[in-house]
């Protein structure tokens, strides 16, 4: 209170009155803070460390949850497992084919817009239905895929039956997402200025020259940006698995994400200070992960004016 | 051999160069070709689940994995909108409207707040401004599942669960994202109204209301069009926090459905469409904003 106290006798009456109505103005986003982000983060934390079935009030049990977590469920490591398999693949191969689609679309020509559109359509459709949509053509026997993969001679993967096969259905359908970071990347193309390309080329510098010394070291901030956004979120993908496999991850938990290991134990099996344990770790990774990623980019991401 | 006489010559030296220009412009345009041509391939393959939704909620369902598949539905089974919009326990025109009430009222309560927490973040000093600033930023890196059971556990004590309460109460306090994207904006805005305004003895209140938000409109409708798309989106919310059928909204309807009639494929993919048409028909009218949002913010669909 000191701090504050200060700078406040200080004020003019015109300042304090501005002052207060700064006060007003974010008064509902401080509510949110304590209310919805604060509050409950400290109470995850406690829970993580109790027993809690809502019934009964929780009982402290130590590092139980998480002991128990790492070393006798079996479970956990499978979604832990699933979980990084899907970010680890879908993210870069999003980032490389959403760039490689934005670079097609970078050119003066008409139909553009109808392009940028259609691409980011797929984003638009609510995950439940898409997933449906999915379902259906991944369909092992009949499907629209599966018959013409076999018309064309190539092998036909059980995908959503097929334990071995699920998560890379689960991929492909994901890349039809790619639209969003798509036109991201397209922004991000449009504002490299023309003139150090003409001054490349004046060089002598080829396309794969320019596009490698020039195009990608200024693209570099909108692909760490994507990168982090991707990870973050495909660590915490749920709707699309839970549509597919539904809480137990059919088919044999290979769609047993974290995220539906943390409502199964919430809200299936009221393990509300278990499934706190488990969402503790899942921040703690992604963040550990991000972190990671920032520390890495200070080796490929360009900064302008910086040493480089 | 007549051109024996003209080799050196300044003719066959421009026809040289003539046709290297010509042989630059024919590769142009063969580049630009196979361009267009894998455009359209990758447009074909981004258009086919669309088109693949749409036919098989045209069909009867014993008909959606037919052998041969028919890649176009014969006959036309419209019925099947019909049937799912009146399919006893799964409502899904009422599933329609709880979406459209959903989705409204978020939207109305993320842009009205964003609106007024961002204003006070961008234009208004006060001590602490930029502390607070600073944590609404941290928040954006929490993974919201973390915050999810005590929240939970929170509307669960207040006896809100089974009501939207939980899921559109929140959206009148704000959102990090939004209030970081809306004081983007109002710093870019001339302080010279707002300054004059205030010479004249307006309130702050009356400045934002009047002068300020007239303004940022462009900035409000990339909010609006965003938080409605998200929430249409959302399954998680209305998963933990309802339980009646007849309050779920249709994501969580489709998902309630196609849980119980696990066969009923082509009403299935007419329920999809159903989710996803009113959707598109937003999108092609604020088509402006959502570009517009993208770009500038880099979001995510």
């Amino acid at each position: 209170m000191a701090v504050l106290s200060k700078p406040f006798r200080r004020m003019s009456p015109l300042r304090w009155r501005e002052a207060r109505a700064g006060y007003l103005f974010v008064l509902p986003w401080v509510l949110s803070l304590l209310l919805f982000t604060l509050y409950p983060l400290i109470a995850t934390g406690y829970l993580s460390f109790t027993d809690y079935t809502v019934l009964t009030s929780p009982t402290w049990v130590g590092l139980d949850n998480y002991v128990t977590m790492f070393t006798n469920d079996q479970s956990f490591w499978t979604a832990v497992n699933n979980s990084a398999y899907y970010a680890l693949i879908s993210v870069p191969l999003g980032l490389v084919l959403s760039l490689a689609l934005a670079l097609l679309l970078n050119m003066r020509a008409t139909g553009i817009g109808l392009y940028r559109t259609l691409f980011y359509l797929p984003s638009v459709v609510p995950p439940v239905a898409a997933t449906l949509v999915f379902v259906v053509l991944f369909e092992p026997v009949s499907g629209l895929i599966n018959t013409f993969l076999r018309t064309v001679g190539m092998p036909a993967p059980a995908w959503f039956a097929d334990p071995n096969w699920s998560k890379p259905g689960l991929i492909l359908m994901s890349l039809w997402g790619i639209g969003a970071s798509t036109l991201i990347f397209l922004a991000g193309l449009q504002d490299i200025p023309k003139s150090l390309l003409e001054a490349a080329e004046i060089d002598g510098a080829g396309a794969w020259a320019k596009f490698w010394h020039v195009t990608l070291p200024l693209l570099s901030p909108v692909i760490l940006f994507n990168l982090v956004i991707g990870v973050i979120y495909s660590f915490q993908v749920f709707t699309q698995a839970m549509v597919i496999g539904g809480t137990t991850g059919r088919p044999l938990e290979s769609m047993l994400m974290l995220m539906v290991l943390i409502y199964r134990n919430a809200f299936g099996y009221f393990k509300m200070g278990y499934a706190s344990a488990i969402a503790v770790v899942l921040m703690v990774f992604v963040f550990a992960l991000t972190l990671l990623i920032f520390r890495l980019s200070r080796r490929w991401v360009f900064v302008e004016g910086g040493e480089q | 051999m007549a051109q024996v006489a003209y080799d050196e010559s300044y003719p066959l030296d421009h026809a040289a160069q003539a046709r290297r220009v010509a042989l630059a412009r024919w590769r142009r345009r063969a580049i630009a070709l196979l361009r267009h041509m894998i455009l359209i391939l990758v447009a074909v393959v981004f258009a086919l689940p669309f088109y693949w939704m749409l036919v098989s909620s045209l069909k009867p369902s014993s008909l959606v994995f037919s052998q041969p598949l028919q890649l176009f539905p014969n006959p036309i089974r419209w019925e099947n909108f019909y049937d799912a919009a009146t399919f006893p326990g799964f409502p899904f025109l009422r599933f329609l409207w709880n979406s459209t009430f959903y989705a409204g009222m978020a939207t109305i309560g993320t842009v009205l707040s964003c609106a007024l927490v961002g204003y006070g973040f961008a234009r208004l000093r006060f001590p602490g401004r930029d502390i607070l600033f600073i944590l609404t930023l941290v928040t954006l890196m929490i993974p919201g599942v973390v915050t999810l059971i005590p929240t939970f556990l929170l509307f669960k004590t207040a006896g809100l669960l089974g009501s939207y309460a939980p899921l559109i109460a929140p959206r009148f306090l704000g959102d990090a994202f939004f209030i970081f994207m809306m004081r983007q904006f109002y710093l870019n805005l001339p302080t010279e109204l707002a300054d004059a305004a205030r010479v004249d003895g307006a309130s702050e209140f009356r400045i934002f209301w009047q002068i300020i938000l007239p303004l940022v409109r462009p900035a409000l409708m990339v909010v609006a069009v965003f938080t409605f798309l998200w929430t249409w989106h959302d399954f998680f919310g209305p998963l933990i926090y309802l339980s009646d059928p007849s309050q779920y909204p249709l994501s969580l309807g489709l998902f309630a459905f196609r849980a119980q009639r696990v066969t009923e494929w082509g009403l299935t993919m007419a329920g999809a469409v159903l989710t996803t048409l009113p959707l598109i028909v937003v999108f092609f009218l604020a088509q402006k904003s959502f570009l517009e949002g993208i770009k500038l913010t880099g979001l995510k669909g």
